[in-house]
């Protein structure tokens, strides 16, 4: 069994609430940090080694410690709980079962980062959760942990929740800063990065739940120890929102030392694949990221077992690997189709493009309408170029990060499932009727010696 | 002064100018002028945090700086990346760029409806000149294009939403010269539009600037609707006394008729002084204007075409060309071609004088 430091009491009956959340060891961080320098909790955040959790996977001790800090202008932290990428819903596991952990790490951040006014930014959909976030803030303050002097150190802070209006494009740090300030939820030319001029043109810090919330056992076991959980640059433990064709969707604590292979059959976890069917591909790090057939899933092109962390998903690069991404692990088995899998994922992040810069306005909505007729049987051959051409001019060229969200899987499709496509193509009619099957995908890989 | 502006050397396509900090590396090329200039079609100087849409301007960064020699990893916008000192730049020269650039163009046109013939932009729009530029023949996009329900601004500007390419230049125009505004992008994606967004018309006294701003034909002047091309028209400078703004403007000249005023613009298509609404709209009589003189069209544009303007006439004469031999102005054309020599019978000539001998002596050939 795993080290659970996140999920550990998400099941205790009432945990949702102060009193039961208290007596279960809770806010034990904001009592140890408080009575630390701001700078000495920054460098435990970095002793830990702990990953932005949110999809990028940047180091958060770093982007702390980047942020600027002027005189006389006010620092703010915000959380970001817009999570959108199809395929992720650890945050809302975190925020719905255990909200006191959020609100406990953000305390902690706030003081770290010298934030008095802190946001919780939370995407629209998750109607609910804002009721639970703002009740477990108002017991927080009750209890003296918000609010002015918190618990006699001289540190004020308040928390405050602010609903989006369902964009995905507000998940991006910049954008949701706009958003956050009122506007239209455009992301914002950088540099200046928001550590310069983020809120308000006030130094900001943007961070994942799942991130802040790993902030608490960090104060509480020393970010050397919390080090010491996973491997390599992969440490501690990270939420995994797993879905499609498993036995088990739902959101798993992993600790980053764990094989692929073990993720997806054992009945720790995924339970393996419905209906006795095999695996034909996953996307490993929600939608965004580059879908692998089976047989690179599990192994890496140098033939290694493929573990679940950032430094082995990423193995190879985007020819041979894919991302950790934000831990949306969608399975696919052999019934599925790539193509139709494809043009869903496009169809979104047409949907979801902001609309600012021309590849992304243009690129997502001309993918979509080429992937809508391969899938409808009438595509030809040129066309599956003419993706390429188009993902290849998105990628890299827009502002944001979306248009590369957008591209990266229509290029690893094309990449890896080009057959799949041909075949599309090739057999108009039978592709309206019958799936391409799992095909060559799940043999084993052939190593170079 | 005791802190003189520092200045730091770039090099665009291994040109090094000296510029002071803070300045742009599209502002740089500028200062260079030619074919090193990245094109933009969102970006305008004037207005404060315009820029970085529509990606156009893209340029190479192949060493950061004199500090930090690495080269960013990403093509960069010009016209929102500061430069550093030691900064090494790549536009034209960069295979990449080129490539990158051709792609936001076929981008740009995508959907464009390509009207240009019904256009009253056409000859003075930045993504004409662009596509001429950058862009391909044939199109690759083989759907139905977009199109948008239609919004009407009001008596003075006319929205032609199928060609707007979302610069956002109208929006920043309106906040920045406009006490409110009253019209912006509304939706999102490939859906997002420039509209009010309850049916009203624009109607603050500088509102019109944003057909100024307009890098294509989606903001046009009513009153010069279908009047004329502009590349028939004559640019005029002239001025009047205007209570509420500079009063200098280009007018459009059609024999003594004005049929359209605008603001002056400088070589990149930027306005040099904003206009109100009643020089712009109200005042087509040649009465009202004090005329300078013709406009210099310095813009490379189908407008700065046919003005007469700084012609550079040949320094040789057609007699130091031609050998020492006069120009023979009345030739005897008989002379030249027997062809037409009355007292020859046509028939009897050697050659192609009928199609079939023609197509049969080509086909020997």
């Amino acid at each position: 069994m795993a080290k659970k430091l996140l999920l550990e009491k998400a099941h205790v009956e009432g945990i949702r609430h102060y009193d039961v959340y208290r007596r279960e060891g809770g806010y034990a961080a904001v009592e140890k940090a408080l009575k630390m320098e701001p700078a000495a909790i920054v460098e435990e955040v970095k002793k830990s080694g702990l990953r932005g959790r949110g999809g990028a996977g940047f180091p958060s001790g770093m982007k702390w410690s980047f942020l600027a800090k002027p005189e006389g202008v006010p620092r703010y932290l915000v959380c970001n709980a817009d999570e959108s990428e199809p395929g992720t819903f650890k945050d809302r596991y975190l925020m719905e079962f255990l909200p006191h952990l959020l609100i406990e790490g953000l305390i902690v951040s706030s003081f770290a980062l010298g934030s008095n006014r802190t946001y919780i930014y939370i995407r629209g959909e998750y109607a609910w959760i804002v009721g639970i976030l703002e009740q477990a803030i108002a017991e927080a303050k009750q209890n003296g942990f918000l609010g002015k002097n918190i618990l006699g150190s001289g540190f004020d802070c308040e928390i405050y929740v602010q609903r989006g209006a369902g964009a995905y494009i507000c998940g991006e740090e910049t954008a949701l800063i706009e958003s956050l300030e009122g506007k239209r939820g455009n992301p914002r030319i950088k540099p200046p990065f928001p550590a310069i001029k983020g809120l308000w043109d006030c130094p900001t810090v943007v961070n994942n739940v799942e991130t802040l919330a790993a902030v608490v056992p960090i104060m509480n076991m020393g970010g050397e120890e919390y080090a010491k959980i996973g491997v390599g640059r992969s440490t501690g433990t990270k939420l995994i929102s797993a879905c499609g064709n498993i036995n088990k969707p739902g959101v798993y604590e992993i600790d980053m030392t764990i094989s692929v292979e073990e993720f997806i059959y054992s009945d720790e976890y995924c339970g393996g694949i419905p209906n006795g069917k095999r695996l034909k591909a996953c996307i490993p790090g929600g939608s965004s990221v580059p879908i692998l057939p089976a047989n690179l899933l599990l192994k890496t092109a140098k033939g290694e077992t493929r573990l679940m962390n950032y430094e082995s998903l990423s193995d190879g690069g985007f020819a041979t690997g894919s991302m950790m991404g934000s831990g949306g692990f969608i399975v696919l088995d052999e019934d599925q189709c790539v193509v139709k899998n494809t043009l869903t994922l496009a169809r979104f992040y047409r949907h979801e493009s902001c609309g600012q810069c021309s590849p992304c306005r243009e690129g997502t909505g001309w993918m979509e309408k080429i992937l809508t007729k391969i899938e409808n049987g009438k595509g030809a051959m040129s066309d599956i170029d003419l993706l390429w051409d188009i993902q290849r001019k998105i990628e890299g060229n827009t502002i944001c990060p979306l248009g590369d969200a957008a591209a990266w899987p229509v290029a690893a499709a094309i990449r890896h499932f080009r057959d799949e496509f041909e075949w599309h193509v090739n057999n108009p009619a039978r592709c309206q009727t019958q799936n391409y099957g799992l095909a060559h995908y799940a043999d084993p890989i052939h190593v170079p010696a | 002064m005791s802190e003189a502006v520092k200045t730091v050397k770039v090099t665009i396509d291994n040109i090094t100018v000296d510029v002071p900090m803070g300045t742009t590396i599209l502002q740089a090329a500028r200062m260079i002028g030619g074919d090193v200039v990245p094109p933009a079609m969102c970006y305008y100087s004037k207005l404060q945090g315009s820029g970085g849409k529509c990606r156009t301007c893209l340029v190479e960064v192949s060493k950061g700086s004199e500090a930090d020699p690495r080269p960013m990893p990403k093509l960069v916008a010009s016209c929102r990346t500061g430069v550093m000192d030691g900064m090494e730049v790549k536009n034209m020269t960069s295979s990449k760029v080129e490539d990158a650039r051709n792609g936001v163009v076929e981008f740009l046109l995508l959907n464009h409806p390509l009207d240009c013939p019904v256009c009253d932009q056409a000859g003075e729009c930045h993504l004409q000149d662009l596509g001429y530029q950058h862009g391909k023949q044939g199109t690759r996009y083989e759907f139905k294009r977009r199109t948008f329900d239609k919004h009407d601004l009001g008596p003075y500007i006319q929205l032609h939403m199928t060609r707007c390419i979302l610069c956002y230049r109208c929006v920043f125009t309106a906040d920045q010269l406009t006490e409110k505004r009253t019209h912006g992008v509304l939706s999102r994606g490939d859906h997002a539009e420039i509209a009010t967004y309850i049916e009203k018309s624009l109607d603050n006294n500088f509102i019109g600037n944003v057909i100024d701003v307009c890098p294509v034909g989606a903001l046009t002047d009513k009153t010069f609707r279908f009047k004329n091309r502009v590349w028939f028209t004559k640019p005029v400078n002239a001025h009047r006394d205007c209570k509420c703004c500079s009063g200098k403007v280009t007018l459009w000249q059609r024999g003594e008729e004005v049929l359209r005023v605008t603001a002056r613009k400088d070589q990149w298509g930027e306005v040099e002084e904003w206009i109100c609404n009643e020089c712009r709209f109200e005042k087509k009589k040649t009465s009202s204007w004090t005329i300078e003189g013709p406009t210099h069209v310095s813009r490379h544009s189908v407008i700065s075409q046919g003005h007469y303007e700084n012609i550079q006439q040949p320094k040789e004469t057609f007699t130091a060309v031609n050998g020492g031999r006069n120009p023979q102005l009345l030739m005897d054309i008989h002379s030249v071609s027997e062809v037409n020599d009355p007292s020859i019978d046509l028939s009897l000539i050697n050659g192609p004088a009928t199609s079939d001998v023609y197509n049969h002596s080509t086909k020997q050939s």
